[in-house]
């Protein structure tokens, strides 16, 4: 076991944890923002930078501080440690530079974007960034491309986590997915136009941070903050089944994994459930899904308003039987 | 002269081949190795020479060396970092293209220090005939019983493969060059773990620039103790230097740490001092990616002293009057020199060659080019000389690599030391095809 101290507050972990998620793990508002980590994948982080934080000390064998900022999502904890995130300046500083890195070459096209509302690019540009661009160059462009049938790839959006790459190499079967050129010319892409056909494919759409890759089934069918998250589940022989169905009115307009608070997958789920199974028959609804997110797509409260309504339903019951 | 140790014998007719460099006292560093030394006494000698890491960072061999773990059962390696790639550095060319074989003869005894059966030449692309003359050696090599199973009678056996890069900077990074030579793409890796634990194909390696191989044999002859004599201070022995610019004799040459950048520049033995009897404006000490000093602080350090071609004397003053040795690619600029043109052309340099993998480089480095094509055409806008300082603040330190630094550190520099240039090419743009004007900001 290891204790680190992350802005003032201790945690005791066990050896190998990562300073980001000994910082989950204390939770509140000093957990480090983080982009290209997801906590499924193998080797996922360190590309990004949003997560960088100052280690003021190194362990209690070693009490050296880190010379550079070290991204938290790749450091591992040593016993001792203490870090500082939002009580360094340095550090704030650092990650708004990063920030409006991955900002300016982005269309901020969030009006007619499917991903807005639950974008981790915008929640992390509301809370690191600045108000205006200080960046007056035309922004790079690409053009669109289908991976797969179902799956639409807008590569201008992208800001190369990584994240589609890695689940396209570690849940998939083959490696079909990677990236083009270099620098900021750089591009995720398939091997020449090939389309990605296996089972698991769809995943991809729920690792991806922000709106570059989006599920052609649900594009421009309505923003996510006016549809209800619901658990659902039904059996599958492919994946666990376990999902979350994003309706309005009775209509299925899409199925994604249901993700944790970080906005990371929780399992990954088959591409039957996620864009054939469309109609309410085909799942065992479990009720309102919690989302648990700063973004918009909580700020509706959908679950709290049902909440209410059922015990409005018992209630109406109750009268109905008494009346009887 | 100062003492040579390296380019030696770069004068004698057919040095390149086996039979004139063995003539010459070739490969009895293997001898002596294999036969009356053991592995570990080698590395003793090398961390006595306070032989430091020619590839830029410095970081002494020795150390290096003793850094790499030896699990049982797993195969170790030597990589030799021949991508040499820095703007302005040109020295590894030279000494392989010539004097192939003391590269070879420092690998092989090198490798017997370290255990390694195998190890491996990456070389840029852009050096092809020059991995056609490696090859050629090697094979004599073999033919001659250095290489190959049992040298020379004993139970030490190595082979040396070349690979040849396809041409980017960023395989010249110790991680992206052995992704790039397990045949991937040439992408840095995250730190740790550090290649001495697991490098290529996972395997236990030590990755060093082919200067500091081809050093290997005069300290196993002469030992370390003798090698270290040699210099001034930490900074010990001779270094490779690949002068360039404005200067009447460019070219490699081999000097002994510790005699003054004056001397360097001006005297008959080295560079000759400036072409066409024009003044020295600044000089780039190390290679493209090392802070730009200009000709007073170049000279002489802040504190007055005479500044002298050493690790620690270049970096005297930290980054505010100072700048580094790096990989010995000094460029020379005179007084009709425009910095901010050069700094354009090193800027998108560092543009084209990022990798891509990390924010802060992939989008800064793009960004500062932009900035900085726009103010060198005449379009600069004011505010643009904060915004580049701010920008390449925002990159260093904080990406995977070097390579970030890289690209910040002659943006710092050059708006540090020129920021009245800069000014000038914003507010007048109409003067900037004229170079007189330049001249007299500097004077």
């Amino acid at each position: 076991m290891a204790k680190v101290t992350i802005d003032g507050q201790s945690i005791e972990v066990p050896d190998g944890t990562t300073i980001l998620q000994a910082a989950r793990m204390i939770g509140g508002d000093n957990v480090p923002p983080a982009m290209c980590y997801h906590s499924k994948l193998k080797t996922s982080g360190g590309y990004c930078r949003t997560c960088i934080v100052k280690v003021s000390k190194g362990s209690d064998k070693d009490p050296r501080p880190m010379p550079k900022l070290v991204p938290s999502c790749r450091t591992t904890v040593m016993d001792g440690m203490e870090v500082q995130n939002n009580t360094s300046p340095e550090v704030l500083e650092a990650r708004r530079g990063v920030v409006e890195f991955l900002l300016i070459n982005h269309p901020l096209d969030c009006p007619v974007c499917d991903q807005a509302g639950e974008c981790h690019l915008q929640d992390l540009g509301y809370e690191n960034g600045a108000a205006k661009t200080r960046y007056d160059f035309p922004r790079r462009k690409f053009n669109m491309i289908d991976i797969g049938a179902n799956i639409k790839m807008h590569m201008t959006r992208c800001i190369m986590c990584f994240r589609c790459v890695k689940t396209a190499d570690q849940i998939t079967d083959n490696r079909v997915h990677g990236m083009l050129n270099r620098g900021d010319a750089s591009e995720i892409s398939t091997y020449i136009e090939k389309a990605i056909t296996n089972d698991f494919s769809g995943n991809m759409i729920d690792v991806c941070p922000v709106g570059a890759l989006t599920d052609k089934t649900f594009r421009f069918k309505s923003r996510v903050w006016f549809t209800k998250p619901m658990d659902a589940h039904r059996d599958c022989k492919k994946c666990s089944g376990k999902v979350a169905l994003w309706e309005k009115g009775n209509e299925i307009l899409r199925v994604t994994a249901r993700k944790d608070k970080w906005g990371e997958a929780e399992e990954w789920i088959c591409n039957e459930c996620r864009f054939e199974k469309k109609d309410v028959k085909d799942w065992i609804i479990e009720g309102p899904r919690h989302i648990d997110r700063h973004s918009v797509i909580s700020l509706n409260h959908y679950e709290n308003v049902v909440s209410k309504l059922k015990i409005d339903i018992a209630k109406q019951q109750k009268q109905l039987v008494d009346k009887k | 002269m100062g003492k040579k140790i390296l380019l030696e014998h770069i004068n004698v007719p057919g040095i390149n081949t086996l039979e004139v460099y063995r003539q010459n006292g070739g490969y009895a560093s293997v001898e002596k190795a294999l036969k009356t030394m053991a592995p570990d006494a080698i590395v003793e000698e090398v961390k006595k020479s306070g032989l430091r890491g020619r590839g830029g960072a410095g970081f002494p061999t020795g150390m290096k060396w003793s850094f790499l773990a030896k699990p049982e059962g797993v195969e170790r390696y030597l990589v030799v970092n021949a991508d040499e790639s820095e703007p302005g550095t040109f020295k590894d060319r030279y000494l392989m293209e010539k004097i192939p074989h003391i590269l070879l003869e420092g690998m092989i005894t090198s490798s017997f220090a370290l255990g390694a059966k195998t190890s491996c030449i990456y070389i840029r692309g852009e050096y092809f005939y020059v991995s056609r003359i490696l090859e050629a050696a090697i094979e004599e090599a073999y033919a001659a019983g250095l290489l190959g199973k049992n040298i020379l009678g004993t139970n030490f056996s190595h082979d040396i493969f070349v690979q040849v890069g396809a041409g980017a900077y960023i395989c010249g990074e110790e991680t992206a060059l052995l992704e790039s030579l397990e045949g991937k793409r040439g992408n840095p890796r995250i730190k740790p773990p550090f290649p001495a634990v697991a490098g290529l194909y996972g395997c236990p390696t030590v990755v060093n620039n082919v200067e500091t191989i081809a050093s290997v044999p005069y300290i196993v002859m002469n030992g370390g103790d003798d090698y270290a004599k040699i210099g001034i201070g930490r900074s010990t022995g001779t270094k490779l230097i690949s002068a360039s610019g404005h200067i009447n004799k460019p070219g490699v040459y081999e000097i002994e740490m510790g005699i003054t950048v004056e001397d360097f520049i001006y005297s008959e033995e080295y560079c000759g001092g400036i072409l066409n009897g024009k003044k020295l404006k600044a000089v780039v000490a190390g290679g493209s990616s090392v802070p730009i000093l200009p000709a007073d602080l170049i000279l002489k350090t802040e504190k007055g002293e005479p500044r002298l071609m050493s690790y620690e004397s270049l970096s005297d003053g930290g980054f505010a009057t100072g700048t580094m040795l790096g990989s010995g690619g000094f460029m020379v600029y005179d007084e009709t020199t425009s910095i901010v043109k050069n700094l354009y052309t090193f800027a998108r340099f560092y543009h084209h060659e990022s990798c891509g993998q990390c924010s802060p480089c992939r989008e800064g480095t793009g960004w500062m080019e932009k900035i900085l094509h726009r103010i060198v055409e005449g379009h600069g806008k004011h505010g643009d000389t904060d915004l580049l300082w701010d920008i390449q603040r925002k990159i260093e330190g904080n990406t995977i690599c070097p390579l970030g630094d890289a690209a910040a550190w002659p943006v710092a520099s050059a708006i540090r030391h020129f920021r009245a240039e800069f000014e000038e090419y914003i507010n007048h743009p109409e003067r900037i095809k004229e170079v007189k004007h330049l001249q007299e900001l500097v004077s």
